[in-house]
């Protein structure tokens, strides 16, 4: 997707300021009405998500004790997995939110929350809460937009080394926690810094990352299988932990990636934000931005109600079991204004945002113009503009684009007639 | 985990230096369990998993079960609860600070213990509902039993002469007002235990000589009345209940013609703020001994507000609050995780650092200012409790 105000028909042209600051105001009246209501049935429900489970956290590690015997194993690591996902998704993000810090119970709260992630809970709350939210979907703002490794945009300059990506992607799935970690600390940029320039505060944090990463490690790959031990089930319950983690990691990389990353979704550019955003401009930035995976109730929990990113992006403080209460209003009003409420299942989301990682992975316009039969001399130009330098790469680049705006026009004349 | 090693004393030579080292591989043993419980929990801690389980254990943060809530009056009652396991016990008149999720927010107030330890092992306290309250009406009409709710040990400083003290046996007068007689309460049935066959005699009891005058709105809404005329009709203490519906209006001129002994007796007074001034100005005119307990401070017409930002370990919240608003309260809506006790201004629970601004006490209109580079690097202590913002103020949450 080209940032919103490159594109050919801006969806948000048909808006007058009026209606913008008209949006806000309904969206905050949408916000008070939650605000007015939450109480006693709020506060069971995040008390019950998190006394569920730490019971099939508990349950799930002792099945694992005899995981020698594989139908522990199986039992075991698919407890384990879900226990993960629930703690990191439903509970751990939502409580660093601050979604629950109205309940004033220290045990829940944003400022004492500690999750099962390599990254601290510390950093988590900068690069998250503060970044992310705050500048959601700003191309060269936001780090969640590709985590400063991939292309995620048209208007990024594509280099040889993108064609990497889809597999960075995946590593980065597979190890994602330690992806967030590595981002949160800005690793890329603070180890480009020589050493002695630094900052203290970077030196402190990355000490309290590998502390963290290390007592994490430590109970999942040591202490754990050490209980084990006396069913034989060392390596096994090693195994299952490792796959729990994995699994968790996969799947909320997912659910992630769903959230912003699916082809339709609109990305903004640092210039064209004004220096003093309106509240119904964040809003509608956040409206346009991020993009909800329907699904059944357990998917939405297993997502952390993250399946309702557009409704998390426009309140990200609500408690996240009134994400699905908002919805419909939230619906009404992006038609209400004409707007795109981006929304599908799961493996369409997927399937989408991984087909972006792909498109951009090569030079605009490549994919568009390659069909089985001009395959071959396509492959040849990609090889070419991988391995020639960057003078090969810009003539090459401008006959992809003229080539890909040609078939469009095409296509459009040939669905004209 | 683990308890403290018991403290075994040697018996005989051979086994003199066996115990010491016995307890201290005990301690070791207990050390490296909690070490190894902990390597297993992280990020949480095992008392996380623990709670889940057995609430109440020993080690736990301290916690009670209710169970039950037995009315009064029509707006009282009393909570009778199981504390946890390491609930340490109290003196009458002493006061424990309850924490309860009401509309699923945690607030913590004080109550009087309303009795002597208790032969079940529980505790009591009896609430009276104040109207528009957040707490009181909530303890009385909508709790039930089955409830877990937070604890905190017993604290106070009002409670009787202990024999032996200078001041035991002891002739005392005791002055409540309305829910003031709480602590009393819990005095009196201490020393004066009432069982199906009537009042106890205690040798304990005997030791006093206590008059109780009370003061209530009316008889049918006045906490334990009962309680009192039983006591009175044994001729263990001496009642004289003043109604408003009935005798007026309560001065304390009158109290020399209702105990006539006055002189010869240390008083003991827990009501309202402007009964407890005209009592303090009274004995101090005559030179009489007086202790006293307060529910709620006296508060001044307040001033101006401003904009608070409370500081909490690099989480920033900021919020615009009134002049009348205690920093406590502000904070508290705000979801700051506050420090808290009596909130109102006696047991010092509440104290942090004031980085920059002024707040304004909230009892006497007193102004605390801190002025970055000039107050010290830790800010100057403020109690939030009776403490409003008068002006932008920046405060450090620990
Ligand atoms: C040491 C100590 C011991 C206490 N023991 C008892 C006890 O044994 N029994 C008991 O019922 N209470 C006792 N209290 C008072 C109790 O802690 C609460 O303040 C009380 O229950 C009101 O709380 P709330 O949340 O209902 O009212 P809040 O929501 O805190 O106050 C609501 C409104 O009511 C006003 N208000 C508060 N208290 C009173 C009152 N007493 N009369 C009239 N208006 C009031 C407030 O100023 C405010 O405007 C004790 C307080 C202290 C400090
Ligand atoms: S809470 Fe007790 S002094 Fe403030």
């Amino acid at each position: 997707m080209t940032v919103i105000t490159k594109q050919p028909a801006n969806p948000i042209a048909h808006l007058t300021p009026e209606d913008i600051e008209a949006i806000g105001h309904e969206l905050d009246a949408i916000r008070q009405e939650v605000l007015d209501t939450r109480g006693e049935r709020d506060a069971a429900y995040i008390r019950k998500v998190v006394d569920v489970q730490r019971k099939l956290e508990l349950g799930s590690r002792a099945v694992l004790l005899g995981s020698a015997f594989a139908p522990a194993w199986i039992l075991g690591t698919v407890g384990l997995s879900i226990a993960k996902i629930l703690e990191n998704m439903e509970i751990g993000h939502n409580v660093m939110h601050g979604q629950w810090d109205w309940m004033r119970d220290p045990k829940i709260h944003s400022t004492t929350w500690e999750w099962d992630n390599a990254s601290t809970a510390e950093g988590w709350k900068h690069s998250h809460n503060e970044v992310h939210h705050t500048y959601t979907n700003i191309v060269g703002k936001d780090n969640d937009l590709g985590y400063g490794i991939m292309r995620v945009d048209e208007d990024q300059r594509w280099y040889p080394m993108h064609l990497g990506q889809p597999l960075w992607n995946f590593i980065n799935a597979c190890f994602f926690e330690y992806g967030i970690a590595a981002y949160d600390l800005e690793l890329g940029r603070n180890l480009r810094t020589p050493k002695d320039k630094r900052s203290p505060e970077f030196t402190r944090r990355a000490r309290a990352t590998l502390k963290k990463i290390r007592k994490q490690a430590t109970k999942d790959y040591v202490a754990h299988p050490l209980l084990s031990l006396p069913t034989g089930s060392f390596l096994p319950t090693l195994a299952a932990n490792f796959t729990a983690n994995l699994v968790r990691n996969l799947w909320s990389h997912s659910v992630i990636m769903c959230g912003h990353f699916p082809e339709g979704v609109e990305t903004f550019e640092k210039a064209a934000i004004p220096e003093r955003e309106t509240r119904g401009e964040w809003y509608l930035r956040q409206m346009l931005g991020s993009a909800n995976i329907s699904g059944s109730k357990f998917m939405h929990i297993m997502t952390g109600n993250l399946s309702h990113q557009i409704e998390h992006h426009l309140f990200p403080d609500l408690p996240s079991n009134r994400y699905a209460e908002v919805a419909p209003k939230v619906k009404a009003l992006f038609d209400k204004y004409d707007l795109n409420y981006h929304e599908a299942p799961l493996p369409q989301q997927v399937y989408s945002a991984w087909h972006k990682v792909v498109r951009l992975s090569l030079p605009n316009g490549w994919l568009a113009t390659t069909n089985r039969k001009n395959l071959p001399s396509q492959l040849k130009m990609l090889y070419a503009m991988a391995t020639k330098g960057p003078r090969v790469r810009r003539a090459a680049q401008a006959r992809l684009e003229q080539q890909a705006r040609r078939l469009t026009a095409e296509q459009n004349s040939a669905q004209a007639a | 985990m683990t308890s403290p090693a018991p403290v075994l004393r040697p018996v005989g030579n051979a086994r003199a230096g066996a115990a010491p080292r016995w307890s201290r591989w005990r301690r070791e043993v207990g050390a490296t369990l909690t070490k190894a419980a902990e390597v297993l929990a992280t990020p949480l801690v095992p008392a996380d998993y623990l709670d889940v389980f057995a609430p109440l254990r020993k080690g736990a943060d301290l916690r009670a079960r209710v169970v039950a809530v037995e009315p009064e009056t029509a707006d009282a009652a009393t909570l009778v609860l199981r504390p946890g396991a390491d609930w340490a016990g109290h003196v009458p008149g002493q006061y424990i600070r309850l924490g309860v999720d009401v509309d699923g927010v945690r607030q913590w107030r004080a109550y009087s213990l309303t009795h002597g330890p208790r032969a079940d092992g529980c505790i009591s306290v009896t609430v009276k509902a104040v109207p528009d309250g957040v707490v009181s009406p909530y303890l009385v009409h909508r709790l039930k039993p089955g409830v877990l709710v937070h604890l905190e040990q017993a604290a106070g400083e009002f409670v009787l002469p202990e024999p032996g003290s200078p001041r035991h046996p002891a002739r005392l007068l005791c002055i409540t007002a309305g829910s003031g007689i709480t602590p009393v309460i819990g005095m009196l049935r201490n020393l004066y235990p009432s069982t199906a066959a009537g009042v106890v005699r205690t040798a304990r009891g005997a030791t006093y000589d206590i008059t109780v005058v009370h003061l209530a709105p009316s008889e049918p809404d006045t906490i334990f009345a009962r309680d009192l005329r039983a006591l009175a009709d044994a001729g263990v203490i001496r009642l004289v209940s003043r109604y408003d519906d009935v005798h007026g209006i309560f001065d304390v001129a009158q109290l020399s013609d209702l105990v006539p002994d006055l002189a010869e007796r240390t008083t003991l007074a827990c009501g309202p703020g402007g009964l407890l001034d005209a009592l303090t100005d009274h004995h101090a005119a005559a030179g009489l001994p007086l202790s006293t307990e307060q529910f709620r401070p006296t508060t001044i017409v307040p001033g101006e507000g401003g904009t608070v930002r409370f500081s909490a370990g690099g989480a920033d919240t900021t919020v615009e609050t009134d002049g009348a608003r205690s920093l406590l309260d502000a904070g508290e809506d705000a979801g700051v995780l506050m420090p808290s006790g009596c909130r109102m201004g006696v047991c010092f629970g509440c104290v942090v650092p004031l980085r920059s601004g002024a707040v304004r006490d909230l009892r006497n209109g007193a102004l605390t200012t801190a002025v970055p580079g000039e107050t010290g690097p830790d800010g100057v202590p403020i109690q939030t409790c009776i403490s409003a913002a008068a002006g932008a103020c920046e405060i450090a949450i620990p």
